[in-house]
Parts: C-alpha cells; structure tokens; sequence
C-alpha cells in the first residue's frame, strides 16, 4: 500500500509539497482547529504570546538541529542554557548592586561573559566525540551533569534577582506601542505614560520576535548556504565519504557542538532579558529532549544528514500551538504530553514510510 | 617512459600483523595494472597508503619520480592521486553535483563579503564533466541515493577526472553492478586510459581485469608474489599465484 501511495506523491508535485511540509500542514490545522475550540486563541496578542514563550525553544531546536543533521546529539544544551543564565545574572547583580558600574556596562558584561563562557561545554563535547570517539550520548550527558552542577555552585540553587530594571523592558518590550488617538511609539511606552496604563496600548511585534528572527536567519544561511552547512550534511550523511572528499571532520564535528553549545549560551542570556532574574534549569524543564523531539517532528533523522532549520522552527511551534491550544480549549494539562508523544511518533512513522522525500 | 606513481619497499603493520610488506611496484601513464589478490592479501592497505588514508611504516611513495610525502587523503588529493572505493565515499543525501563538488565546494562572495555556495557554478561544470565522459544522470539536482550503482560509479569517477586526476585507485568498481552497467564502467576506464591517466585498479572478477589490465600484479600475505604483462599470461597462471599453488606444483 505504501508503495502506490509513494508512487503517487512521486507523481504530484502539490502532494509532495504536503508531504515534505506536512508539520506545517498539521500546525496550519490545528491552529484553525483552536481557533473554532479556544476563546481568544485566534488573536494577535495570543500568538505574539505563542511566540515571545516559545523563543527560548526555537533556540534550542536549531542548535540540536545542526547536531542531529551531523549524526549527534547534544543532550547538554538545557544546562548549559542555565549556566549561561545565571553566570549572566550574577556578573550583572555584581557589578550593578557594587554602584561602580552603571546597567548598561554591567548588563553588556554579564553577557559577553556568559556567552563567551557558553563556548567551553560544546568544545570540551567536541573534543571528546571528535577526538577520543566517545559517543555524542555520552559525551552529551557528562556535561549535562557538569554544566548543571556548575550552573548550581554559582547561584547556590536560588535564582539571581536584584537586577536592572531595564532587562525586562528590553527583553519584554515591543517594537511598537499604538493606541489609536494618541499615535505611536516604538521600543517602550511614549514618555510621561505609565507602567499601569500599558494596557490600553496596542503592543505589536515583541523585540524577542525581531531578535529570534536575526538569529534564525543567520543560521538558516550558515546552513543552507555556506560550506560550514554542506559539510555538516556531508558528515551526517555519509562520514567516511567526508573525510576522504578531504573535509577536516574532526574539527568541524567540533565546530558543531561549540555552535550548539553558543546558541544554548544566547538562549541563557535572553532568559535573563526576558525573566529579569538569572535562573538555572531544573531538571524537569526537558529542554533537551523537547528541542530534539521538535527536530524529529520537523523531519531530520536521528541517523544523520537531513534536517532543515525552519522544519525545526515548525516542529517547536507545532508543540507550542498544540499546548497553547489544548490549554485554551481547557483540556486537562495532562494530555498536553500524550499529543507531544503521539506526534513524534507519527514524525517517525512518516519518515520510514517516505525516506525518500526529504 | 618512467613510472608516474611508484612504491618502493613500502611496509604497513597493524600490531603484529603485516598487512603489507616491502612491496614495491609503478604504473605508468595511460597504463592501468590490476592488483589482484584473496582477500585479506593486502591491496586494500597497499592502496590506502597511496591514497593518504593510512601512513606507510616503512618505504616510500614516488610521484613522478621524487619522493611523495602522503600523510593525509588531502596530501594525495592535491597531487593528483584520486581513488574511488568500493564503497564510492559518495554522501547519498547531498545531490550529484554536490558530491562531485564535495569538499572542495566552489563559494562565490554575496555582498561582496559572505563567503556562499556557487550552485550554480557547480552545477555547470558537473554537467560538462558528465557529457565529456559520456555520462546519463537524469538530473544533477537528485540525490545521489536516488542513482543506479552504476550511475553512482560514473558520478564518483566523473568526480575525479574534474579534479584533474593523475592517478586514479579503483577498489572493486564493478563488484556490486549488473552486467549492462558492469560494461559501462569498463568502458569508461578504457577512455581514462587514452586520456593519459595511470588507473590501479583492484578487482576480484578476472574477466574485468583481463578486459582491461595492461598488467596484472598478484599479492598474496601482504607481498608481491608476480608482475605480469597481460598479454603474456593466462587466467591459470593469475590463479595459481592468487592461491599460492605454483608453490605445491
């Protein structure tokens, strides 16, 4: 049966679009199947919502995304996000709380610092998968532990508080504030307008859409259209044929994981902005395994050499809706993971029945 | 004429086992030997230390007739020594022009900064290379994984004579192909040959070898046991070294 269905998406160039697009198909439905079941799921403020909480996610998944397309797997990037978070947050409370410094240099500190510090766990993941062929499971998962008992020494198991004000307005804020009457304002309410009446401005575009955008774009050209993209594909598809065809692959294995380690690192650092606090990952977040399943959903194969960043993005805002959605809808939190299950499970399914679409 | 790649007494050992030992033999340009031998004789690791993928312990490598230094497959890639294995080392989820390209990916500047892939380029140049050598692929922007064995064959050599191979190491090109594609293969290694390229090739089918060898070089436990002109010999005679017989007789 599956043989005349092949034939005949082979044959239909409309069908063969859904059948590679089919996550989005599947959000495109549910997102109309929501709008009819939730009150207020159809709505701007509800998917800038959708969007502003999912960032953190998408991140996620285009880091497992290179890995996964290279054959790996990168099991640290929940803690390692944390780690970032809270050694962020607590350069910034440092500086900031010592009075020598104003927000602005503190906060920019912080940041580098933590992002720059987010490098070491993907090279030493790296370094031990490249060079000393431990497993990517393996390798992944020691630093899982490490960077999260890092993670917790430096905040002693209390999230970071007492930062600048100002870090929530960047990471929270909007592009534009509109109230009709009274004109517009870009990145923060007009001057001498209070906190409490923000809610009678329109609040469009979050800068975390813009930021998430520049990032994913970024990387969807590294990986689409550079080198360092066709080689990872190179590697996930056939990694002997890479390294004859000359391809450094150890080093560019390496590459890889401190790449996916560095965006782990941003996601730590925007949770600062967004949260306001430095918060270390608890161990049920799963960050890890929802960006993998987002992948999955997405259509790479855990087998290496297919995957695509913005089939990821769907994959994690497929998730994401169907959350939103069932919540809205008030259907019990609990089924929220059963439907996350099932739709991994059908990602699979899809991908042994049509290898060949993707 | 001189030989244009040459061992000398080259030697590889894996702990205590001598897979190939003071083995010395050339090829000339336009002339192809087979390298044939039982399993476990030692052609694949002889070739591997031409091909870069292994370092020779002992002995060494001539090119042209000065000493070679082939550390790594990039080593022998840049002077013109190509081999294609068994296994092709084709990435089956890239498309053909990218695996003719592979590792050596044509960019082109976009803004005048940043560094992209020139599909178009590739595409281009692997179309002339597939018609120059009288290849049929239904279209350069499928998958490799979608090919016949002996489309990937032609994909992989096509591969190596654009990268301007000098030398080309064949591992048992036409094992895994059906009888058509089999002639196919055999035929674009005659045309290698009358376009000056020196082919090693390793095979097990004597019939292939016999089709196309100039000479015929049999190893047995990691040594040179005959170097024979093809035109002088038999298929007995190749047997009977391949199984070490004459020795009994």
């Amino acid at each position: 049966m599956t043989k005349s269905i092949n034939s005949l998406i082979e044959e239909s160039k409309l069908l063969k679009t859904v059948a590679r697009n089919w996550a989005f198909c599947f959000l495109l439905s549910f997102i109309i199947l929501f709008s009819f079941t939730g009150k207020g799921f159809l709505s701007i403020v509800n998917f800038q919502n959708i969007i502003h909480l999912s960032v953190i996610a998408v991140l996620m998944a285009t880091a497992e995304t290179f890995v996964i397309i290279s054959g790996g797997i990168d099991l640290s990037i929940g803690f390692v996000m944390g780690l970032s978070s809270v050694t962020a947050g607590k350069i910034i409370q440092i500086m900031f709380n010592s009075g020598n410094y104003s927000p602005a240099v503190s906060i920019l500190t912080g940041a580098v610092i933590a992002l720059a510090l987010s490098l070491f766990p993907g090279l030493l993941s790296g370094i031990m998968i490249a060079k000393y062929k431990v497993p990517p499971f393996i390798a992944t998962l020691g630093m899982w532990g490490i960077t999260n008992g890092i993670a917790l020494k430096i905040c002693k198991g209390f999230p970071v508080a007492m930062l600048p004000d100002n870090l929530t307005e960047i990471g929270n804020g909007y592009t534009l504030y509109l109230k009709s009457g009274k004109g517009i304002s870009f990145f923060g309410l007009p001057d001498g307008v209070g906190n409490d009446q923000i809610r009678s401005y329109l609040r469009l575009i979050p800068n975390s859409f813009i930021f998430l955008l520049i990032i994913l774009v970024v990387l969807w050209h590294l990986l689409k259209n550079t080198k360092f993209g066709q080689h990872t594909y190179a590697i996930g598809g056939n990694e002997d044929a890479a390294v004859r065809s000359g391809i450094d692959v150890q080093k560019h294995i390496i590459k890889i994981y401190v790449l996916s380690s560095f965006i782990a690192g941003i996601a730590g650092v925007f949770n600062v902005f967004q949260t306001g606090i430095g918060n270390f990952t608890t161990f049920g977040a799963m960050y890890e395994l929802f960006a993998v399943a987002a992948v999955v959903i997405g259509g790479a194969s855990l087998m290496g050499g297919k995957g695509r960043i913005f089939a990821s993005v769907t994959g994690v805002f497929l998730i994401a809706v169907l959350e939103n959605g069932l919540l809205i809808s008030g259907v019990e939190p609990f089924y929220r993971f059963i439907a996350v299950g099932l739709l991994l499970i059908l990602a699979i399914v899809i991908d042994k029945l049509f290898p060949d679409l993707f | 004429m001189s030989y244009l790649i040459e061992t000398k007494n080259i030697t590889k050992r894996f702990g205590g086992l001598v897979a190939v030992d003071k083995m010395s033999f050339g090829v000339k340009e336009g002339e192809v030997v087979a390298v044939l031998g039982d399993n476990g004789a030692g052609k694949s690791t002889l070739i591997k230390m031409i091909s870069g993928v292994y370092t020779a312990d002992g002995g060494s490598v001539f090119y042209n007739g000065s000493e070679a230094i082939i550390h790594t497959p990039m080593d022998a890639l840049a002077m013109g020594i190509e081999t294609i294995y068994q296994d092709l080392a084709l990435a089956e989820n890239l498309n053909v022009y990218s695996n003719i390209f592979l590792g050596r990916e044509k960019t082109k500047k976009k803004f005048g900064i940043f560094p992209v892939l020139d599909h178009e380029f590739m595409y281009d140049e692997s179309t002339k290379i597939l018609n120059k050598l009288d290849v049929k692929i239904p279209s350069l922007k499928n998958n490799v994984r979608t090919l016949s064995g002996g489309q990937r064959q032609a994909v992989a050599i096509s591969r190596s004579i654009y990268w301007n191979a000098k030398v080309l190491i064949m591992d048992e090109p036409t094992a895994a192909l059906g009888v058509a594609q089999q002639k196919q293969v055999l035929d674009l290694v005659n045309s290698l040959k009358d376009h000056g390229i020196a082919i090693i090739l390793i095979s097990h089918q004597m019939r292939d070898v016999f089709a196309v060898a100039d000479r015929i070089i049999v190893m047995r436990r990691g040594m040179k046991v005959g170097d024979l002109i093809k035109k002088e010999t038999s298929t007995e005679e190749v047997v009977n070294l391949i199984v070490g017989s004459e020795m009994v007789s």
